[in-house]
């Protein structure tokens, strides 16, 4: 357990980052190869996202990580220390699970004091510490409530503290926000992502929606059956993705044909430099919406659909082969259905696989 | 389209009307004979009209107390057998229902066909089974009558098992369990501290229905030839019937008021008011 507990009750809630490391960890379950020797090292106090489809592993990974799921080889270590075989409750972590999880028949304040109870605090420092959490996410004045009384937002924010009371070395999030509406789900990634870089507590965050792990993240991992396809930061992951499977999970690309020759792929009669390298020949090439731009000369299509985003607009084109082509441009060009432009690549590095 | 003139479901539920007709006839074919069992209770013997507390003030009749010694025993033996059959619900299903929904789910199944075979089962049969069973373990205990709560704890596994199942499915018990440990409860805390209170309804009602469900057994004492209240109270009809009858309504009002109980259970904590 943690030392942080015996710290008076009167200090700051600030918890030490820890480091994480994942060795070679591979968990199978009955004939399923669940995780297939990962390795993930998470440096202290960093906020690291595990991105994924359904069933890439992302969730058996964090819950090998908390102790909830034994693994079947490899190496967990927490602050250096192998635990790969210490029972969750010894671990010290900290967890928000996606399911509300506050315990009904406790109040919000009961709950929060729960782990600090577990852990034979004193009742003045539980009330300290549970008032000190309950400030953090803004809800001191619902400590009387029962979790049948609050909303879903409010019900992870009492989690999150909850989570946090105890002054756990590793937070670990599993997809805390999917059961929540879009308004609530932003501020409560944004809420999350202040309330760790102020506490500094090294945190593991599992989502499958890839605009919230770009966004709250320091660096992320993308997943794929078992394995980690590639980390990095999201810049990295969106500019430079590795892998096809990156490419094509995070943000959008366009899937068009190419032809290899040297370090430039040729597509529709445009040269683009290739991130990493590629055997000459033909390929698939995937190129961002936001690479295209609408142009007086270039590739001719037409308009099946165009979509006011905001801040952006993203229009869908057919070209004379019928490839569907996703545009993204400014808001000032209103292009409609059955409109004749051109295409033009911007000429940012693409990556591209061979074509079977 | 304004409310007033959306057209009526047809025949999606009964109209007013109806719904009272049916309720009056359903209530005068429940109330009567619970009136008629009543009317008889208090009866003057001999008479077909009329009331009286006679009968009831017999029961202190020191002469004609032997007559009721029996249903006295009865009633005690089946005291005893509804509290030792409850805690073998509280001690082995309840226990059991948990793990298998935490640990080991692929029993939940199992655990639910083994807790609802009872219901197909007659239970006359089950009492000709159980007659040289136990035989054999009066020989080591001696007729005592707590014993036959095993027995009556097998017909009533379904009345047992139903409330607490539907507790548990509307708890994300995994879920909670799994946040307890994370937060440091072992699995002892984790069930003591965060299970068991909010199955609370579901005990009760199945501790309840329990007892309701021994002090209305009959068949199985009769067969094992043990005195509970419902042995007690047939051998009471041909003595004193207008006795046995103010029991028999006496043990529908305690049955009703469990049922009640069960209701107000099952709202607890619906109603919490938020603290101002």
């Amino acid at each position: 357990m943690t030392d942080a507990i015996d710290t008076p009750p009167t200090g700051p809630l600030v918890i030490k980052g820890t480091p994480v490391q994942l060795i070679d960890v591979v968990k199978d379950f009955a004939g399923h190869r669940a995780l297939g020797g990962v390795d993930l090292s998470v440096n202290p106090g960093e906020f690291v996202s595990l991105l994924g489809p359904s069933g890439c592993g992302k969730t058996t990974a964090l819950r090998v990580i908390s102790g909830l799921e034994t693994i079947s080889s490899g190496r967990i270590l927490i602050d250096e220390k192998d635990v790969a075989h210490v029972p969750v409750n010894r671990r010290d972590i900290g967890m928000v699970f996606q399911s509300y999880s506050l315990f009904p028949h406790m109040t919000v304040r009961q709950n929060v004091e729960f782990g600090l109870r577990m852990r034979h605090v004193d009742r003045a420092r539980r009330v300290f510490r549970a008032d000190e959490a309950l400030d953090m996410v803004g809800l001191s004045e619902l400590a009387g409530r029962y979790a049948h009384q609050l909303s879903g937002g409010q019900q992870q924010r009492v989690a999150l503290a909850r989570a946090l009371v105890t002054r756990p070395r590793v937070l670990l999030l599993d997809e805390p926000l999917s059961a929540l509406d879009a308004k609530v789900r932003v501020t409560l990634r944004d809420e999350i992502r202040r309330i760790q870089r102020e506490l500094g507590i090294t945190t593991i965050f599992v989502t499958h929606d890839q605009e919230e792990a770009l966004a709250v993240s320091d660096r992320v991992a993308v997943m794929s059956d078992g394995n980690i396809e590639q980390i990095g930061t999201p810049e990295e992951l969106y500019l430079n993705p590795k892998s096809a499977f990156v490419a094509d999970f995070v943000g959008i690309s366009n899937k068009l044909p190419g032809t290899v020759s040297g370090t430039v792929v040729n597509v529709y009669g445009q040269h683009l430099p290739i991130l990493g390298t590629a055997q000459p020949g033909e390929v698939t090439v995937y190129v961002r919406p936001e690479d295209i731009t609408f142009a007086t000369e270039g590739l001719p299509a037409t308009v099946v659909s165009s979509s006011f985003l905001g801040s952006l607009r993203r229009t869908y084109v057919t070209l004379a082969d019928g490839t569907l082509v996703a545009v993204q441009h400014d808001v000032i060009d209103q292009p409609v259905r059955d409109d004749e432009v051109r295409l033009r690549f911007k000429g940012r590095p693409t990556i591209v696989t061979a074509r079977g | 389209m304004s409310r007033g003139s959306r057209p009526a479901r047809v025949g999606a539920t009964p109209g007013k009307t109806l719904s009272t007709v049916i309720l009056v006839i359903a209530g005068l074919a429940f109330a009567y004979p619970l009136y008629a069992l009543g009317a008889f209770a208090f009866q003057p013997v001999g008479q077909h009209s009329g009331f009286t507390l006679d009968h009831l003030a017999a029961l202190g009749d020191p002469v004609r107390g032997y007559q009721y010694r029996q249903l006295w025993e009865g009633i005690q033996n089946s005291v005893v057998i509804a509290l030792v059959t409850v805690a073998l619900m509280l001690v082995f299903l309840l226990p059991a229902m948990i793990l298998a929904e935490l640990r080991y789910r692929r029993l939940r199944q199992l655990i639910e066909f083994v807790c609802l075979l009872p219901i197909s089962i007659p239970t006359v049969v089950l009492a000709v089974g159980f007659v040289p069973v136990y035989q054999q373990v009066w020989k080591i205990t001696g007729s005592v009558a707590w014993i036959l709560a095993f027995a009556i704890g097998i017909i009533v596994l379904p009345y047992a098992f139903r409330p607490i199942q539907a507790n548990i499915s509307g708890l994300d018990v995994v879920t909670l369990s799994e946040a307890s440990r994370s937060l440091g409860a072992g699995w002892f805390r984790t069930v003591w501290s965060v299970i068991l209170p909010n199955l609370r309804r579901g005990m009760l009602s199945a501790a309840l229905l329990t007892v309701s469900v021994v002090l209305g057994e009959y068949t199985i004492a009769s067969f094992l030839q043990q005195n509970t209240f419902q042995t007690g109270l047939a051998l009471l009809q041909h003595a004193d019937p207008y006795v046995a009858s103010t029991f028999a309504l006496a043990a529908l009002i305690f049955v009703f008021l469990i049922l009640a109980l069960i209701g107000a259970a099952g709202s607890l904590g619906r109603n919490r008011k938020a603290p101002r």
